[in-house]
């Protein structure tokens, strides 16, 4: 706790010992409690990741653009003996793993891991994590993880291929598919290893932001990325147990012969009936209980580093500070209560249904004011059109969409045929990768010099922007058309079926342009790691930002402030006529009383 | 610089909603058979879900339009501001708040109240009325089984009623449900081995399959011909093989079928010698 009343020959390390002699390669790049380093390490692995989920991605457009033909690379490799054509239930991997991947390889780890590990200390202004040890530990069980998942695709019978949701009797019987076997184990502890690194990230970031925060950073003067990592981690600590006691009683299901998803008398692929009394239905509102407010995991702390990042780019402040730290609290709580959506059409009590669909309905509120929010930070700014500010706005302009395409399946009715179909596909990659991914792609670029003392390439970064936003968006928008033609999720071959013959060429042209996004990954790859070395040199504050992270060097050493900070007003005084010559004032620089009235009423 | 990326946003949401627009006439919509119009559904009752999807199209893209509209005038104004101009000092305004609090509000209340009754109708028994007034008699055709890959569907002969027991005169098919035109009727869902998911687009009927579970559907069809009937719930690798279809005929033609396969089923092979 040293961090709460920090001296100035005591410079907030007083916990680390090592300093004065330079440690070894392993405990600075490998076993590092830095959380720096750990976040550094969550953002290589997961831009890694991405690659591999979006390979497997693009497996399945392929097979939905050119169905039973050669598949190059992975059909060659697989299924020479089928000249290369991929199986159906190859199909059903591919989709599986691809979600598998890019939701707890991905999306939640480059937030809360990477993001939310390199942030909370420096926005808070700490010189580290409460629980560095744990901290690392959350980390190196992201490799079990990755592991289990990994080996799962060498498994007898193939990888796991019930679906990411993992509905039981599917995933739950040995006989059910060729992937249900030990295929699925391993899917079930990766899952688990995948929520004890969530957790002690999340119990850290807790502890870390009611703790640990610099003198005169008070909750409504933390930034929204703070705000957001806070309630993400809030939400993680609650609702994750419940997925990894799910896990558990599934597993124990597998191999112990338990029946907590089991109902009596099931034949599955001419096996014995089944014993048991069980509920299937039990896992599914087990899974989406915590898989829901996964669903905000994987968005809220995007939300807050866009909110940041405009504020900058824009160069006034951000509008509503205190609305948009009310409604990301609204979206958390009303999270929990929304889980039923995903199953309106399980045959639950209709009333329950009735009930799910107001909370769902009402969950759009405090996502419209947080839009309208957005655009009155932009209204009247200054914009700097950097690869940042574009990005972020895609993240505004692609959530509208996303958002608004939820409201039709919120409809209960209007869900019950759209329901498992290519809209409910289109919808969530609007929200998780038209808003997250290009919030993550904004705030690698916001970050980087932070965290590597370099800048990034601008040009490169401006290409792998439009490259990105324009195949995405072909990609995935005509995914409402399909939906809205009847198309089902998750179908080896939809053409069969003559009332979807004539949408192949769309989905041609679709993999197409998915491709296109896909190698577009490459240039963001290629500009991190070669700016790392070969970015300009920056300075402590190169974007002329508020938050408490740009006081300390770029990268900061060990301990992170060389000078103790001290928070002074919120972080989002762009503009402010107080401010004198510059455009903005930083959280750390003191304002004579007369001059600050101006500034403390948000 | 600042235009063209200010343009780009906006060019953007343009070319969405004119691909939105267009869509129905290039055939991108609605499953149809060349003569309903847009693909309108085949049930009074899937009807109903067009309405409501009609009407929450309506709002979505009113409010597209406008969020569009502001955010691309804010980006143009952002960038197009000049170097002396001062930025807008704001954090904020109670009164916006307020407004953009309530005005959203009151329109996704309504759209949540006023669709109860498309649910109800759905799926609460009892609910659909007929002209005068009493609940409208739903007809117990026939009990369907999903497993993996296929539909198994049992009937009661005729002029019997659906037993939850197999009885021993029950006629059966695979991958064809055949009911009466017109009648509001209802099938019993179960499964086999895993969950998956009764779907016949035309008619906006979608209702999974749990194990463990009898689960009453119910719609009703317009138009006597044959209908897509597939599986919409991931049930292993042959999901996508699931294709069956439902045939929608009159009374008279559905209990002359039934006849049909109950002699063709029941039959021992022994045929009288010709005389």
């Amino acid at each position: 706790m040293s961090t709460l009343h920090p001296t100035i020959d005591h410079a907030g390390h007083a916990d680390h010992g090592g300093h004065g002699h330079a440690p070894s390669f392993f405990f600075t790049y490998i076993w590092s409690t830095d959380h720096k380093m750990i976040g550094k390490q969550f953002l290589i692995t997961t831009l890694l990741m991405m690659m591999v989920g979006g390979g497997l991605a693009l497996g399945v457009r392929w097979q939905l653009a050119r169905p039973w033909e050669r598949m190059p690379l992975f059909g060659d490799a697989v299924f020479a003996s089928e000249g290369g054509q991929i199986s159906p239930e190859a199909y059903t991997m591919l989709f599986t793993m691809h979600a598998t991947v890019m939701i707890f390889l991905v999306i939640i780890p480059v937030l809360a891991g990477a993001f939310g590990n390199f942030l909370i200390p420096l926005m808070i202004g700490a010189d580290d994590m409460a629980f560095p040890t744990l901290n690392a530990l959350s980390y190196w069980f992201m490799w079990p993880a990755i592991a289990f998942f990994g080996a799962s695709f060498f498994m007898h019978g193939g990888g796991p291929a019930a679906g990411w949701t993992g509905y039981p009797l599917l995933s739950l019987l040995r006989e059910a598919a060729p992937g249900s076997r030990d295929a699925q184990t391993c899917w079930l502890l990766g899952l688990t290893f995948v929520g004890v690194s969530s957790m002690m990230g999340s119990v850290n970031y807790m502890t870390t932001i009611i703790n640990m925060r610099a003198p005169g950073m008070t909750l409504f003067r933390m930034p929204l990325t703070i705000w957001s990592m806070f309630i993400t981690a809030i939400l993680q600590a609650f609702a994750l147990p419940v997925l990894t006691a799910a896990g558990f009683m599934m597993v124990a299901d597998r191999l112990l012969g338990t029946c907590f998803f089991v109902p009596a008398g099931i034949v599955v692929n001419n096996a014995p009936p089944t014993v048991g009394g069980g509920q299937t239905l039990l896992w599914q509102h087990l899974f989406w209980f915590y898989s829901h407010p996964a669903v905000y995991i994987m968005l809220l702390p995007a939300m807050g580093m866009v909110s940041d990042m405009l504020a900058c780019m824009c160069r006034k402040p951000i509008f509503g500070y205190k609305p948009m730290v009310y409604s990301m609290a609204a979206i958390a709580g009303l999270g929990f209560i929304v889980w039923g959506h995903h199953m309106f059409l399980s045959g639950m009590n209709p009333a329950l249904g009735m009930t799910f669909m107001v909370s769902t309905i009402m969950i759009a509120l405090p996502s419209a004011i947080k839009t309208f929010n957005w655009i009155g930070t932009i209204w009247g700014g200054r914009i700097q059109f950097n690869t940042v500010m574009l990005n972020c706005t895609a993240f505004v302009s692609m959530f509208v969409i996303g958002g608004l395409s939820g409201i039709f399946m919120a409809a209960v009715p209007v869900d019950i045929y759209i329901h498992d179909t290519y809209f409910i596909v289109a919808h969530f990659h609007y929200v998780i990768f038209g808003a997250t991914l290009f919030g993550v792609f904004g705030g690698i670029q916001f970050w980087f010099p932070k965290m590597f003392g370099r800048m990034m390439n601008e040009t490169v970064g401006k290409v792998h922007f439009v490259l990105t936003f324009i195949g995405f968006n072909c990609t995935f928008y005509p995914m409402h058309m399909l939906g809205i033609a009847g198309m089902p999720r998750r179908y080896a071959d939809p053409y069969h079926f003559p009332y979807l013959e004539h949408l192949l060429p769309m989905n041609q042209f679709m993999t197409t342009a998915a491709f296109l996004m896909g190698f577009a990954q490459f240039l963001l790859l290629g500009n991190f790691f070669l700016s790392i070395f070969f970015g300009p040199k920056c300075g402590r504050n190169p974007w002329h930002a508020n938050g408490l992270e740009w006081s300390a060097p770029s990268p900061p050493g060990h301990g992170n402030f060389d000078i103790p900070p001290v928070v002074y007003h919120g972080p989002y005084e762009y503009g402010s006529p107080v401010s004198g010559e510059k455009d903005y004032l930083m959280q750390t620089e003191y304002v004579p009383l007369a001059q600050r009235v101006a500034l403390e009423d948000h | 610089m600042g235009r063209f990326w200010a343009l780009f946003f906006i060019v953007t949401a343009v070319i969405t909603f004119v691909v939105s627009w267009i869509s129905p006439s290039m055939g991108w919509w609605f499953p149809t058979d060349g003569v309903a119009v847009f693909g309108m559904a085949q049930s009074t009752l899937g009807r109903k879900i067009d309405d409501l999807f009609y009407l929450i199209l309506w709002i979505v893209s009113v409010t597209f339009v406008a969020t569009n509209v502001a955010l691309g005038y804010a980006l143009w104004r952002g960038a197009t501001i000049k170097p002396e101009e001062k930025v807008w000092f704001s954090h904020g305004s109670h009164s916006l708040e307020v407004i953009w609090t309530i005005v959203p509000s009151v329109i996704l209340l309504f759209i949540a109240l006023y669709q109860l009754d498309v649910w109800a109708a759905y799926r609460v028994r009892g609910f659909i009325k007929d002209s005068d007034g009493k609940p409208k008699q739903i007809v117990a055709v026939a009990e369907v089984t999903a497993r993996q890959f296929e539909w198994r569907i049992r009937y009661p002969a005729r002029g019997k009623t659906l037993k939850p027991i197999p009885q021993a005169d029950d006629i059966y098919t695979v991958n064809e449900l055949h009911v009466p035109t017109g009648d509001l009727v209802s099938i019993t869902l179960r499964t086999d081995d895993v969950q998956h998911a009764f779907f016949v687009p035309e008619l906006r009927v979608k209702q999974d399959a749990v194990p463990g579970k009898l689960i009453p559907v119910w719609f009703d069809t317009l138009v006597t011909k044959d209908y897509e009937m597939l599986c919409a719930e991931l049930c292993g690798w042959g999901h996508y093989k699931m294709k069956a279809k439902l045939v929608a005929q009159s009374t008279e033609d559905f209990e002359a079928w039934k006849d049909k396969v109950s002699e063709e089923q029941f039959d021992d092979g022994y045929r009288k010698p010709a005389e």
